[in-house]
């Protein structure tokens, strides 16, 4: 018998409460997977099935060409995902997972701006582009594009610079981390 | 040799006697194989039932239960037997054909998403994508689906693949490298399980179907014997520890005894073996055990602190874990004295509340006293197989399972029909045994057409159908927390079994007087073939005791 086995009419905020244990920080899950089809649907499908969202996603290559790395990030204060983490270590095609610690992580993320910056504005757009070590890669006399690469906080930092200048559109890639020290992610 | 061929002889080289299937054109080649393979296939009526089977066998014997399907709509029929394997741990290959390679995300005839449908429910699947992979992803899939904790695994075949001509050598290694369960316990875990086992006033020993699945049963008698420490099992963990012994305290969770679940309200250390605190088991989990520390064997770890936050994590084989614990508790030489007060208070519970319902006083069989007649008259010893309602429960509470693997049901899923294909394969398994399903007028319906199989291949189960003309367990909770308001519940007159039993090739009979009823079951045991029996009984009874939804299982009500 699946439930309901009352008819009492349940409030919405009761529906809210009925969640688990969460930790209240950012999770940077580094995981080693076989380089195999399918993998990615398979750890998602953990996510998904719990209504979890994934705030970011890098895919890539190692050294080794029979093992990928996945980087994702999910946000601990919105979900309990401890139990998520068990289960990823149950797909038979994970070899490792590591849910780094953010003090001790170096993070990376890279992002294009499109920014209209037309007339005096560009000089001064171009400064700040400076000051967060940007790149310039492609001007024509309507806009700039500027590449901008660090960790989360830097990126959104030059969102908030650029948008006064007339911000067209920004492309971000999900992040990729790697903990500091010796020791391997 | 063609790439079947090789399908074949893996099969072979795995131990396989016996597979459960029905064709189609994605596997025509594999069905070819079959023709003069030395395999038995047992052609099943609907893939569903071929799933069910290979869970049957898989449960009564142990080994691996093999199911064969086409693609798309037979793909799509074995989904439910492989969720019900995933919920209840059990060691299944699932093999699917699938259309052409070249015609694969096309819609092609028959097509289906059989992997992606199938992705979350299943512990591992292999789509095929080179004719070469074969023999190692079958070897890889039997170790898969019988290694650790146990579940279904699919193998996805591209019809055009499976004609290939291969080489073909025997794969004897598995590369798993993401897969490595723990089989032996951490000692220092287990020697604090011993100590904390020692120093316990009020243990209660919780074993679920792991115990089964890991072939533990003796050791957890031993270890419940090695001082006296009660036992309770869960629906899935039943005969996991003798029904009829004096440390038992019955089924625990939902409909299990009042003693049970007062023991684990009231104890001071839960020992979990091989069960994963499942809100049947827990009821309100705010006010489960409260006053309890908790030893948590289990071979998953992913089942640790889900539910329940463990004291004392053990992750690893039963079997291996309680042997260790056994000698870790003995070298401690405990007082089994302190267990004396806990044992007054346990039979105290027992007199005051053992399992009861109120006898007709005419021939009016009651749904209880016909599980009570098909013990005597089976002498305890049968396979039972149950389906999913009321009678499943009755038969839990009722029939008292003293052997591993000698109760058979869907735990997990709950899964209507489960019941007369999973004693086919369980029969097919155990050919020597009596095996008995108690299904219910709802759920035989749901794969009624398998007493074909069981008729042409001469499978002699015989099922027991407790016709209360309702799907009871959905009108009792109609009653008792909706008001009586019996919504779509009464199964009317239709259809008549007998006949319908006569049809298929098997006996039909039906009983309707009590005083008569274990010899007439007697009978029906007797007859040669698959028997089919009406058995009409009262129609609005309630499966008591029973935990409310959400309530706590202090207050068990009935
Ligand atoms: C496939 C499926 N559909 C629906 C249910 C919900 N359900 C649980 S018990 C039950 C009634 C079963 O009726 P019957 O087989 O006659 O058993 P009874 O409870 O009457 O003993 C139903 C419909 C289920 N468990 N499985
Ligand atoms: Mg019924």
């Amino acid at each position: 018998m699946g439930e309901p086995g009352t008819k009492e009419l349940l409030s919405l905020e009761e529906l809210d409460a009925a969640v688990g244990l969460r930790t209240g920080r950012k999770h940077v899950l580094s995981i080693l997977v076989e380089n195999k089809s399918g993998v990615l649907t398979r750890i998602a499908g953990l996510f998904a099935r719990r209504g979890f969202n994934i705030e970011t996603l890098t895919v890539g290559p190692t050294e080794d060409e029979q093992i990928a790395r996945i980087t994702l990030t999910v946000d601990g204060a919105l979900h309990p995902i401890d139990q998520v983490t068990k289960q990823l270590h149950k797909l038979i095609n994970v070899l490792k997972i590591r849910d780094l610690e953010p003090a001790a992580t170096v993070t990376r993320q890279l992002a294009l701006f499109k920014i209209a910056a037309e007339g005096t504005a560009r000089s001064e757009l171009l400064e700040f582009c400076e000051v967060f070590r940007g790149h310039v890669v492609d001007v024509t006399k309507r806009s700039v594009v500027i590449e901008i690469t660090g960790a989360e906080e830097k990126i959104e930092a030059f969102a908030q610079v650029a948008r006064p200048y007339g911000l067209i559109e920004m492309m971000r890639t999900g992040e990729i981390a790697m903990g500091r020290g010796r020791g391997e992610t | 040799m063609r790439a079947v061929d090789a399908v074949m002889e893996c099969l072979k080289a795995e131990g396989v006697d016996v597979v459960f299937g029905l064709p189609g054109g994605a596997n025509l080649p594999t069905y070819d194989a079959f023709y003069d393979a030395g395999i038995r296939h047992v052609l099943v009526r609907h893939e569903a039932g071929g799933g069910h089977a290979a869970e049957g066998y898989a449960k009564a014997t142990g080994k691996v239960g093999v199911a064969f399907a086409t693609s798309g709509p037979g793909a799509t029929n074995v989904v439910t037997p492989i969720a019900d394997a995933m919920m209840d741990s059990v060691p299944v290959v699932f093999f699917t054909g699938q259309v052409r390679t070249d015609l694969l995300g096309t819609d092609g005839f028959q097509e289906a998403d059989t992997i992606g449908i199938t992705m979350p429910i299943v512990k591992h699947s292999f789509m095929i994508q080179h004719p070469l992979e074969l023999p190692r992803a079958i070897h890889e899939a039997f170790h898969i689906a019988r290694t650790g904790r146990p579940g279904p695994v699919l193998i996805d075949i591209p019809v055009d693949l499976s004609r290939a001509d291969i080489p073909y050598e025997p794969a004897s290694d598995v590369s798993l490298p993401g897969y490595q369960p723990t089989i032996e316990g951490n000692q220092k875990q287990i020697r604090q399980a011993a100590k904390a086992l020692a120093a316990a006033k009020r243990p209660v020993i919780y074993a679920g179907g792991g115990v089964i699945n890991a072939n533990a049963a003796a050791q957890l008698t031993e270890f419940a014997t090695t001082d006296r420490f009660p036992v309770t099992c869960t629906l899935m963990g039943l005969g996991g520890f003798p029904g009829t012994h004096p440390q038992w305290l019955g089924m625990l969770g939902m409909h299990g005894t009042r003693t049970a679940n007062y023991a684990m309200d009231a104890a001071d250390l839960i020992v979990a073996v091989g069960a994963r605190f499942d809100d049947r088991i827990t009821g309100k989990l705010s006010e489960f055990a409260q006053h309890a520390k908790f030893i948590h064997i289990d071979v998953d770890p992913a089942e640790i602190s889900k539910n329940v936050a463990a004291h004392i994590p053990i992750v690893g084989d039963a079997r291996h874990i309680l042997e260790k614990l056994i000698v870790e508790y003995r070298a401690l030489e405990a007082d089994s004295s302190r267990l004396g007060d806990w044992w007054k208070q346990i039979d105290a519970w027992r007199a005051e509340y053992p399992l009861r319902y109120d006898d007709s006083s005419d021939s009016e069989i009651k749904p209880q006293y016909m599980v009570e007649a098909i013990y005597a008259a089976t002498g305890g010893d049968a396979v039972i197989v149950s389906d999913v309602g009321q009678h499943q429960m009755w038969t839990a509470q009722y029939y008292h399972f003293d052997n591993p693997r000698q109760w058979i049901n869907s735990g997990g899923l709950g899964t209507m029909g489960f019941g007369l294909p999973a004693a086919m394969g369980a029969q097919v398994g155990r050919p020597d045994a009596v095996v008995c399903a108690i299904s219910g007028d709802g759920s035989i319906q749901m794969n009624i057409q398998e007493l074909a199989t069981c008729a042409e291949n001469k499978i002699p189960v015989k099922v027991f159908i407790m016709n209360n003309g309702y799907l009871g367990m959905v009108r009792q909770w109609q009653e008792l927390f909706w008001d009586h308001r019996y919504s779509h519940v009464d199964m009317g007159e239709f259809p008549d079994f007998v006949k319908l039993a006569e049809a298929y090739g098997a006996t039909g009979l039906r009983f309707t007087d009590k005083n008569t009823l274990v010899d007439d079951i007697r009978a029906a045991i007797a007859t040669p073939g698959p028997v089919v029996v009406d058995v009409r009984v009262t129609r609005e009874e309630n499966t008591y005791p029973m935990i409310a939804p959400g309530a706590a299982a202090r207050d068990m009500v009935g």
